[in-house]
């Protein structure tokens, strides 16, 4: 009867420390970085405090914002280039590789995880010097299968640099939606599937009346972290094009854009109050999609005890 | 326990006092580093430039840190800001330094022994506007022009042309006649479109630094007919560069060049060291063209690289050595025939022995010099020109922007 009057204070000795570390390294620069955008710096170098001025600038000041907008529209592309193309190669690969008795499904496993393994300086160099019209595969490969015709510099044009630097993204990150798909298909019994057949339905039906709506809470799962993962993308675009982004900023990401206004390009000198704002409008941009998320959808979703 | 105690102390004592010396004197008063954007120089200065010094001054090390060139500015402030930078700066010319002077990250070096070495045109480039201050020795400047392949020429019985026309022709007959790419330009990185292009064969159609100081006070406009000449003989350009040019990076051009695969390169005088080291042929250099046959020539000759020394430096007398030593003739002789493409800004009377380099500084004689166009005053409050510069010439080249359009886009900036 005494312990149920104690305060569990030991709860909070435990939780400390991991409690201290994620405040120091999380918390509080997220929030110091919230307060920095509020702030401006004058040319000696000293802090004024502005309000939501650097807000309106970012947003509607005609330089400025013309930028972040383009990247906004440039993050929504790359986001749907994985959605469609990533998400649904990944649920492809898990089904078949989901299948009882396939030979060698371990090594298939493997090697369509190990792009996500690679340094992505590896993979943009790689990828660029494939594409490369000068010494690059990809236009001989394109002649062996008589469709030559169709082969640019991708990389280097406006209208196709991003939809190609995406492809490349999608080919390195395709094995984290299959994996997290393979493990939700391998969770789902075995009586199911063979009720399911012995009642008579095709395999076809087995996957999309069955296996699919099991799996929807993974799926919604794959597709917020694709959604934070690509809101979030700099390295590829950096490692390929640069923090320029070109050409014309039209593989320009809000990750890239950030990078700019932060640190500074070339004769640019970077503003840290403008980055924090770009930050800060970031991630209320991925904190907006994940609520819609979970409103929307994540409530709604039907779990299955299996 | 006491005893104990006592043994543990002084132990604990002797351990913290003899690190602390170790620490200490491992700041040698005889130590500078040298900050730099210079990465593909590291090499030279390791082996040439300052084994050189060291033979003057044995008891100072020198230790040079390049950064890689898009990130030096940046990173470089917030060194400076942070108290962590070298002890000397390699100074950019014009705004970008007289920036770092004004926030007082540059000490004034103007009655710096080795300064008279200079002329007035070099000391402009690291001045402030009254010119009265230098802030940075003046290092090497970088002519622009076009480096050819001698054995395709001769092979194609071409001469380096003088006239635009010219020029058309050349690369005309190397495209119907051959299989060589004829100019090795690519528009993927964007800079060379600008810095080795526009600024190489422009001051040919503005009249060199008549058009540039127009530009300057606003009494001429980038939209007008002189600066959208250049932009329009880019556009021509597109024919003659090779299949899937849009995705050409800077490297990607060196290497078509020294391969032998491409004709012609446009250049600055900085690629001679590369192409000296890489290429298996003879190559030559030619000046931009001219429009008509016997017109003033102007050649872009841009004083490029300078050296200041930190205030907050720990070892400022040193630095001051080293800056005295970048004003000798034995420096500008080193630096001018090692880092080949570099030459020394200084009066001193020098010989250049590498053939194409020496082609390139005979030019200074022959055409009127000018700086690049927006190198000085123009660029000031202006974060976005120097790029909108790059794309303009990346589009006209890849047609995806009239010359018209681009030039119009530039005046508006500059409107602002």
């Amino acid at each position: 009867m005494e312990s149920d009057r104690h305060f569990p204070w030991h709860v909070f000795v435990f939780i400390l420390p991991g409690f201290l570390i994620y405040a120091t390294f999380s918390a509080w620069p997220l929030l110091d970085t919230l307060i920095l955008s509020f702030y401006d710096k004058t040319d000696a170098g000293e802090k004024v405090f502005v309000g939501f001025n650097n807000y309106q600038t970012l947003i509607g000041d005609e330089e400025m914002s013309a930028g972040f907008w383009n990247a906004l529209k440039n993050n929504m592309q790359f986001f749907l280039v994985h959605v469609l193309v990533q998400n649904p190669i990944g649920l492809l690969l898990a089904a078949l590789l989901s299948l009882k008795d396939l030979r060698g499904a371990k090594s298939y496993r493997t090697l369509i995880f190990m792009p996500t393994l690679l340094s992505v300086v590896i993979i943009g160099f790689i990828w660029q010097l494939i594409l490369s019209p000068l010494w690059g595969v990809s236009e001989e490969l394109l002649y062996q299968v008589g469709l030559v015709d169709y082969f640019d510099a991708w990389l280097g044009l406006e209208s196709t640099a991003l939809i190609t630097i995406a492809l490349i993204s999608v080919w390195q990150f395709v094995g984290i939606p299959m994996m997290l798909i393979y493990a939700a298909l391998l969770a789902i019994p075995d009586e199911l599937l063979d009720a399911a057949y012995v009642d008579g339905a095709s395999p076809m039906r087995i996957f999309w009346q069955i296996k699919l709506p099991l799996i929807l809470p993974t799926l919604g799962l794959v597709t917020i972290l694709t959604f934070i993962g690509n809101f979030n993308a700099f390295d590829l675009i950096y490692a390929v094009k640069g923090a320029l982004a070109g050409p014309n900023f039209s593989t320009d990401l809000l990750g890239t854009f950030f990078y700019r206004t932060f640190f500074g390009f070339q004769t640019n000198l970077g503003s840290t109050t403008m980055g924090a704002t770009v930050a800060t409008i970031m991630f209320l941009i991925i904190l907006f999609g994940v609520m819609v998320y979970f409103y929307m959808v994540q409530r709604r979703l039907q779990r299955y005890q299996m | 326990m006491s005893n104990y105690n006592l043994k543990i102390k002084t132990v604990t004592l002797a351990l913290v006092t003899t690190t602390m010396s170790a620490l200490s004197s491992g700041v040698f008063a005889g130590d500078i580093s040298i900050e730099s954007w210079r990465v593909d120089d590291k090499d030279l200065w390791q082996s040439e430039v300052i084994p050189a010094f060291q033979k003057k001054y044995p008891e100072i090390n020198v230790k040079f840190s390049p950064t890689s060139p898009s990130e030096y500015n940046a990173s470089l402030n917030t060194r400076l800001a942070g108290g962590t930078a070298g002890d000397l700066i390699t100074c950019r010319p014009f705004d970008v330094s007289l920036e770092l002077y004004n926030k007082g990250y540059l000490m004034d070096v103007s009655a710096e022994p080795g300064m008279e070495h200079f002329p007035e045109v070099a000391k402009s480039a690291w001045s402030t506007d009254d010119g009265k201050t230098s802030f940075c020795m003046p290092m090497a400047s970088v002519i622009h022009g076009f480096f050819y392949n001698k054995e395709i020429f001769s092979e194609l019985n071409l001469k380096a042309p003088n006239t635009v026309d010219e020029f058309f022709n050349v690369v005309e007959t190397i495209k119907s006649e051959s299989r060589y790419t004829p100019i090795a330009l690519g528009t993927n990185d964007g800079w060379e479109t600008h810095q080795i292009v526009y600024t190489n064969i422009g001051p040919n159609y503005w009249k060199g630094e008549e058009g540039r100081k127009g530009l300057v006070d606003g009494s001429l406009k980038a939209s007008d007919d002189a600066f959208i000449a250049p932009y329009e003989q880019m556009a021509k350009w597109k024919d003659y560069l090779s299949r899937g040019f849009q995705a050409q990076t800077y490297s990607d051009s060196q290497n078509l060049f020294s391969l032998g695969r491409a004709a012609i390169y446009p250049a600055g005088s900085w690629d001679i060291a590369f192409f000296a080291g890489n290429a298996e042929f003879e190559f030559g250099a030619f000046k931009p063209p001219v429009q008509q046959q016997g017109d003033t020539c102007y050649i872009s000759d841009h004083t490029d690289i300078g050296m200041g020394i930190n205030p907050k430096s720990s070892n400022p007398e040193d630095a001051k050595t080293f800056l005295n030593w970048l004003g000798s003739k034995e420096f500008a002789e080193l630096y001018s025939n090692k880092v080949t493409g570099f030459f020394s800004l200084s009066n001193h009377d020098i010989t250049i022995n590498n053939p194409v380099a020496a082609e390139m500084i005979s030019w200074r004689s022959e055409c009127e010099s000018t700086i690049r166009l927006n190198a000085k005053i123009i660029n000031r409050g202006r974060d976005d020109l120097e790029t909108s510069f790059w794309n303009a010439g990346a589009s006209v080249i890849n047609h995806s922007a009239s010359a018209q359009a681009m030039g119009q886009k530039i005046q508006s900036i500059l409107d602002k």
